[in-house]
C-alpha cells in the first residue's frame, strides 16, 4: 500500500428503511436511517448487501440520491430479470433492515464550490438519481450555478422526480425530451438525445461547462460523443453507465 | 477437542456472521455446478459485457496509436499498431471480475503477453503505472503483469475488441477486478515504488483482489 493516502475502510452498517415512496411505476424512493453515517458528496453511490435466511447474499451499488448532510436516500428501478431491484422496489418496507457500505467514489462528484462553472446535466431514465443529490445540494447551500438538466424519459409518467423538477428554483432548466409517448400537447423535446438536441440545449462549448452524463451504456456513449463532437473537451465529460441491460 | 471459546454461540462470530437477514429476500438460488467457486465473494455472474468508464470513449487512429514502455520519464521502447500485431498473440479465455459487481465467465481474448514486451528491454521495477488515451491510469505490482498473467489485448470474441470495450487495446489482468484491465492504454511506466492511478486515488483499493473483496480503500 506505499503511496497511498491510508483511509479508514468502509464498514458494513445496518440501515433502517424510513419511508418507501413511489416515483414511477417501476421506480421507488427509499429513505433510510443510517446510524454511522460519514456523509457523503454529491453524485456518490453505496454498496447494497442482501441476506437470506439461508445465509445467501447478493450486493448491489446504488447511487445516493439525496444531498450531503440530507440523510441517505436511494432510488431503485425495478429492472424486470433483476435479483436485488424487485426485492427493494417491492418487499422492502418502512422498519426493514438492510446493509449498506459507503460512500463511494469520487469522480463523478458535485461539490458547489466552483461558483464560475455552469453545469450541464444529462440523464438517461433512472440516471437522473445522482443528479437529484447534485440539484439538491445546490439548493441547500444556496449556490447559484446555472444548471441545465436535460433529461430523457419513454413517456411523461416514465419522469423520476416529476414534482420536484417542475419547481426547481431560478438558475435551474430542466429541458425533458420524450422516446416513446408523448401527451397530447406535449411541447417539449421527442426522441432521443442527439447531436443536433445537444447542440440546441448544452450550454454552448466556449461557455466552458462541466458536463456529467449518467445512464444507460448506449445512451451514455451517444450523449458524451456528441458531447465532444461539439467542442466540449473529454475532461470536461464525466460519465456514468448504469451496467448490462437487467442486470441488477 | 474444540475449545469452547472456538465453538459457534448463539448470534455470535464475527461480524460477517452478524448479517441480519433481510426480511423477504430469497435472491436467485445457488450458481450452477459449472460456476462453483469460479465467482468471487459479492459477484454475480451476468452474460452481458457491461462497459464503465469514466469519460467519453477515445478514437484514436490506428496510424497514430503506439504502445510504449517509458522508464525514468523516457520512452524505452515504442511499437507501433502493425509491430504489435506481428508479435506473437495468443488465445486466452478467463474469468473476469468487475468492481461494480458483475463477473463474466469464459471470455475470450487474442492479446500479447505482457511478458513478450518486457522480454525486449532492459528494466528494472516494482511497480507499473498503465496510462491510456483519455488520461486514465492504473497501478499495479510488476509481478502482477509477469508470468503470464496478464496481456495487451486486442481482440474480443473473434473480432477486433470494440472502442467502447477499450479498444484498439486494452490490458488484460484477470486474476484482478476489471478496472486495473485498463482500457484504450498506450503504455507501461515501469516504477521503482507504487503510484496510485485513477481510480486508486477516488477510495478504490490499490490492490483489487477479487478473492479477497478488496473493492475499496482499506478493504
Amino acid at each position: 500500500m506505499a503511496g497511498t493516502a491510508v483511509r479508514g475502510r468502509l464498514t458494513w452498517e445496518t440501515a433502517t428503511v424510513t419511508a418507501v415512496r413511489p416515483e414511477t411505476s417501476s421506480v421507488r424512493t427509499i429513505e433510510l436511517q443510517v446510524p454511522q453515517w460519514a456523509g457523503h458528496r454529491a453524485g456518490q453511490h453505496l454498496d447494497i448487501r442482501l441476506t437470506a435466511d439461508d445465509g445467501y447474499v447478493a450486493e448491489r451499488s446504488y447511487s445516493i440520491a439525496s444531498a450531503p448532510g440530507e440523510g441517505v436516500a436511494l432510488t431503485v428501478e425495478r429492472l424486470a430479470d433483476g435479483e436485488v431491484s424487485p426485492y427493494l422496489t417491492e418487499e422492502l418496507r418502512p422498519g426493514d433492515e438492510i446493509e449498506l457500505r459507503g460512500p463511494i467514489g469520487g469522480y463523478f462528484v458535485w461539490d458547489g464550490d466552483d461558483s464560475a462553472t455552469p453545469l450541464l446535466l444529462v440523464a438517461g431514465g433512472s440516471g437522473v438519481v445522482p443528479f437529484r443529490s447534485m440539484l439538491r445540494h445546490r439548493g441547500l447551500i444556496g449556490s447559484a450555478v446555472p444548471v441545465r438538466l436535460l433529461l430523457s424519459a419513454r413517456s411523461l409518467p416514465d419522469v423520476i422526480y416529476r414534482d420536484e423538477l417542475e419547481h426547481e428554483p431560478d438558475g435551474v432548466e430542466v429541458i425533458c425530451t420524450l422516446t416513446r409517448q408523448q401527451p397530447p400537447g406535449w411541447t417539449g423535446h421527442s426522441g432521443r438525445v442527439d447531436s443536433a438536441l445537444l447542440s440546441q440545449v448544452a450550454w454552448p462549448a466556449d461557455q466552458k461547462a462541466l458536463a456529467f452524463v449518467c445512464g444507460p451504456t448506449p445512451f451514455v456513449e451517444t450523449v458524451a460523443a456528441a458531447l465532444v463532437g461539439i467542442g466540449y473537451p473529454p475532461d470536461r465529460v464525466k460519465t456514468e453507465r448504469y451496467g448490462g441491460a437487467g442486470t441488477s | 477437542m474444540t475449545p469452547e471459546w472456538l465453538l459457534p454461540g448463539p448470534g455470535g462470530g464475527d461480524d460477517e456472521s452478524m448479517s441480519p437477514v433481510s426480511r423477504g429476500f430469497h435472491g436467485r438460488r445457488r450458481e450452477p455446478e459449472a460456476q462453483a467457486g469460479r465467482v468471487p465473494p459479492g459477484q454475480y455472474v451476468t452474460t452481458d459485457f457491461p462497459v464503465l468508464s469514466a469519460g467519453p470513449t477515445p478514437h484514436t487512429p490506428l496510424d497514430q496509436w503506439s504502445f510504449s514502455i517509458r522508464q525514468g520519464g523516457d520512452t524505452t521502447k515504442s511499437w507501433s499498431w502493425q509491430e504489435i500485431g506481428e508479435l506473437p498473440a495468443e488465445d486466452v479465455t478467463a474469468d473476469i471480475h468487475c468492481v461494480t459487481k458483475w463477473s463474466k465467465l469464459d471470455t475470450r481474448w487474442r492479446a500479447v503477453s505482457i511478458d513478450t514486451l518486457l522480454a525486449q528491454v532492459d528494466y528494472q521495477a516494482r511497480f507499473v503505472l498503465a496510462f491510456c488515451d483519455g488520461g486514465y491510469t492504473t497501478n499495479l505490482p510488476l509481478a502482477d503483469v509477469t508470468s503470464g498473467q496478464a496481456w495487451l489485448a486486442y481482440g474480443y470474441d473473434g473480432s477486433p475488441l470494440p472502442p467502447e470495450h477499450g479498444g484498439p487495446a486494452r490490458l488484460l489482468v484477470p486474476h484482478l477486478y476489471f478496472w486495473k484491465s485498463a482500457k484504450w492504454v498506450r503504455g507501461l511506466d515501469l516504477l521503482p515504488s507504487d503510484q496510485p492511478g485513477f481510480w486508486e486515488r477516488y477510495g478504490y483499493n490499490n490492490y483489487g483482489d477479487p478473492w479477497r473483496e478488496q473493492r475499496y480503500a482499506g478493504d
